[in-house]
């Protein structure tokens, strides 16, 4: 088949549009480059009314929200899943990774929880308080300037607190906490667990005219349509282009490999058109990987040439090694004293208004990073599965469960708002065993070879999700809660959900000074080719026990600055 | 622009979508579904299509329909918000059994199952008994033995849980359901803490230190700016 090469030639082409590519494209674009970025997903645009399922209620769909289409429910904003049609992804032996993608324009950043943490000062330093894993070739100085930048640019809400590694920035008021959350403040003070308010990347205030304020619907999961949250496309990509930058958009158009001359210098990238199922070309003098830390890993190790043989940037073995997801686990719990709740409208912002960050020494604990605490609850909007096994809790009151008729009208409304829930997000080790492959017996329905996953947790990780489980059971009952089913057991992994289920991979190409360790330097270029950059959150060293959006952002940042003083001194 | 003024222009393109909806209010409830799951819930075109081919096809008989009916009126009797018909319950479950293909088995299996019973106890199928009848029947297959768990459960008992839990969130999800539940929200607002009664009822107060962190909803529409240090100045 022939393939169709453009005869445009761009400064950068980027692939992938989610908080990375957005990033580089508005830093890139607003200084004068001519940008190309490769999207494998359509366009979306959270204001398009034919898109936007913000304020839409259940009765509007067929459905009413049941996740057989989308899997946290049809009206959440991913165009994806953890499976998706025609894009298989295997796994060595009985380990298991689910991976997550979303293939739209902005990708996940338009259903994210917003969480927008920054890593502290002791987050790039771990391999100096444990021995495990490795530093980050920066430190918390070098970052501070981007995530002051990122702060002002895109808007987070939060409060200044003075903890040592969990540094204050340029924050919008946050919002009071709801009902359930003082519960949860009450609890978690009884057990000395640090609680304040949350860091959402949700606009309480205005920032600018271009992006609204605010209205406090809660459904941020389904994209804001007057761009009161972060989105890629609504915060980064389209303020470029309104700017007057040159950006051009190649929607579903699926990556395959970045292209390379005969120095082995990256010339573009070939991708599948997804419309017509033909394979093109894009060139730029630089490429800018942003696919997410699988897909980064997987174009590099495709990208096979005479002068790149192990893959492109792959000269150290380590593309793909070093995966992680963050830990995570979840308990919920009944609060007889919220039963028979009087009803306001209590959506609040998409998603909690308080949080735990981590409050132990590690050093006094049998696994050696630390977790955060979310929590949920409250009177939310009735979708799918409202009303399902209505008064099981009954069983807590010593009365029947089951039964028909008007007692069950009786029964939704007492229990309405009666059960919240806490999930633990904790820091996992990065591990060399732990890793994304080519495998090369399958290749997906556009003819890519697909990735192959192996990756395992251990103790530090199990005893972890033990400690958090610990920890909610003893907040649940300060609280006068019921935790609801049982502990998980050793044998469940003491509940650890499976790698690649909190949707916080990393690692995939980390970044690091030498070039037989690490695959990139620390302004997130290749060792092995100067004109290939990564900026999402395969470069990262470690995951924290944070949540990566507000790094990648800042990350992305800082290596666009660095390709335009590079440019400047033709080093590129 | 006042707050009220500026919430309200921020909301017009949503406002448009609602006012465009209730013109079409005159048609026959068959077409105003149809425009709504065509047109107003933001479906990528391979979701509209799956929802198209789902809506065009059918899967219960009138009868399993029928008896579907029967026991929605009997586990949500009609009360001054309306009924489950109302509420759109038949055909929610009759999209479900559909759009999931493992409930297929389970309601037509039940369904039957429950015919067979009724024949054998009083000699007609289920939906033509009276209802005292129909509800001594319910009585034996609604209560699950609390020492069981959901898999573990007889048949009968399983097939009418889920038929339940289908009936109560497609009446739940509903525009009557909603409002009886009594749910508050999907509606722009300004979201300024839970109030003083709920906060008194509950012995809860909130700390003044941590309150003067929050926004003051007032300053919402001034626009952000910091000092060196990050303070907000505005």
């Amino acid at each position: 088949m022939q393939i169709i090469e453009s005869s445009k030639i761009y400064d950068v082409v980027i692939v992938g549009s989610g908080a990375g590519g957005g990033m580089a494209t508005k830093v890139l674009a607003d200084a004068g480059l001519k940008v190309a970025v490769v999207e494998a997903g359509p366009h979306f645009d959270p204001a398009n009314p034919e898109q936007q399922t913000q304020l839409k209620w259940p009765y509007e769909s067929p459905r009413r929200g049941a996740n057989t289409q989308r899997v946290f429910g049809e009206f959440d904003m991913a165009y994806g899943g953890w499976e998706l049609e025609g894009e298989p992804y295997t796994q060595v032996g009985d380990t298991q990774f689910d991976w997550y993608r979303s293939r739209m324009l902005g990708g996940r950043t338009n259903h994210w929880g917003r969480i927008s943490l920054r890593f502290g000062p002791r987050d790039f330093k771990g391999k100096d308080r444990d021995g495990l894993g490795e530093n980050w070739p920066i430190g918390y100085d070098d970052i501070k300037p981007y995530y002051d930048k990122v702060d002002q640019l895109i808007g987070v809400f939060g409060s200044k607190e003075n903890l040592p590694n969990e540094p204050d920035g340029f924050f919008l008021p946050p919002p009071k906490p709801r009902l359930h959350e003082l519960y949860y403040i009450k609890g978690a003070k009884k057990s000395n667990v640090k609680v304040i308010p949350s860091r959402l990347s949700i606009l309480t205030k205005r920032i600018n005219n271009d992006r609204g304020v605010c209205f406090y619907c809660g459904q941020c999961n389904r994209s804001c349509s007057v761009y009161a949250d972060f989105s890629s496309g609504s915060c980064l990509i389209f303020p470029a282009q309104k700017s007057g930058g040159q950006v051009d958009l190649y929607v579903d158009s699926m990556v395959r490999e970045v292209l390379v001359n005969e120095e082995g210098k990256a010339t573009g990238v070939s991708y599948i058109n997804k419309k017509d199922r033909t394979e093109n070309k894009i060139m730029g003098k630089i490429v800018i990987l942003a696919a997410s830390a699988c897909s980064s890993a997987r174009i590099l190790l495709n990208s096979k040439s005479k002068q790149h043989p192990n893959g492109l940037g792959n000269n150290s073995n380590m593309v793909g090694k070093y995966l992680h997801d963050s830990t995570g686990t979840d308990r919920m719990a009944f609060v007889p004293s919220l039963m028979n709740r009087k009803r306001y409208n209590e959506d609040g912002v998409g998603g909690m208004h308080i949080y735990s960050p981590w409050w132990l020494d590690n050093k006094k604990l049998d696994f050696p990073r630390g977790y955060h605490i979310e929590v949920w609850g409250g009177m939310g909007m009735p979708s799918y599965g409202t009303g399902f096994n209505v008064n099981d809790l009954n069983k807590y009151l010593g009365i029947k469960v089951g039964g028909y008729g008007n007692p069950l009208r009786e029964d939704i409304q007492k229990f309405y708002g009666s059960v919240m829930g806490m999930s633990g997000r904790g820091e996992a080790i990065a591990r060399e065993d732990n890793y994304c492959e080519i495998d090369p017996t399958k290749v997906d329905e556009f003819g890519i070879p697909v990735l192959r996953f192996n990756y395992k947790w251990s103790d530090f990780e199990r005893n972890q999700a033990r400690h958090m489980h610990n920890t909610f059971e003893e907040i649940i009952d300060n609280m006068g809660g019921v935790v609801l089913g049982s502990k998980p057991t050793e044998k469940e992994n003491y509940g650890l959900l499976n790698p690649g289920r909190i949707i916080h991979e990393v690692g995939t190409t980390r970044m690091g000074t030498d070039p037989k360790k690490s695959v990139v330097n620390e302004f997130e270029q290749l060792h092995d080719v100067k004109n290939v950059f990564i900026v999402d959150a395969g470069p990262f060293v470690s995951q924290a026990d944070k949540n990566p959006t507000w790094t990648i952002l800042a990350l992305a940042w800082r290596t666009s600055d660095y390709i335009i003083q590079e440019l400047k001194k033709q080093n590129i | 622009m006042d707050r009220r003024e500026s919430i309200k222009s921020l909301f017009l393109g949503s406002l448009i979508g609602g006012l465009a909806l209730e013109s079409c209010v005159g048609e026959n409830q068959q077409e105003l579904n149809t425009k709504i799951w065509e047109y107003q819930y933001g479906r990528t075109p391979k979701e509209k299509a799956t929802d198209e081919r789902i809506l065009s096809e059918s899967f219960f008989t009138s009868h399993e329909l029928k008896s579907i009916t029967v026991l929605g009126h009997l586990v949500l009797p009609p009360n001054e918000n309306g009924n489950i018909e109302d509420a759109g319950v038949p055909e929610f479950i009759e999209f479900m059994a559909k759009d999931y293909p493992n409930f297929q088995d389970q309601i037509r299996g039940g369904l039957m199952n429950l015919d067979h019973d009724s024949n054998s106890l009083f000699g007609k199928r289920f939906i033509l008994l009276t209802e005292e009848q129909q509800k001594s029947i319910l009585d034996k297959i609604a209560f699950p033995d609390p020492e069981l768990s959901g898999s573990e459960q007889t048949q009968p008992i399983q097939f009418f849980s889920l038929i339940k839990n289908l009936i109560m969130t497609g009446y739940f999800t509903s525009e009557i359901g909603i409002k009886e539940l009594g749910y508050a929200g999907n509606i722009p607002n300004v979201w300024n803490g839970v109030p003083q009664h709920v906060l008194d009822d509950h012995g809860l107060e909130y700390d003044p230190e941590w309150i003067a962190k929050c926004i003051d909803q007032d300053k919402r529409n001034d626009t952000a700016e910091w000092d060196s240090e990050g303070n907000l100045i505005t």
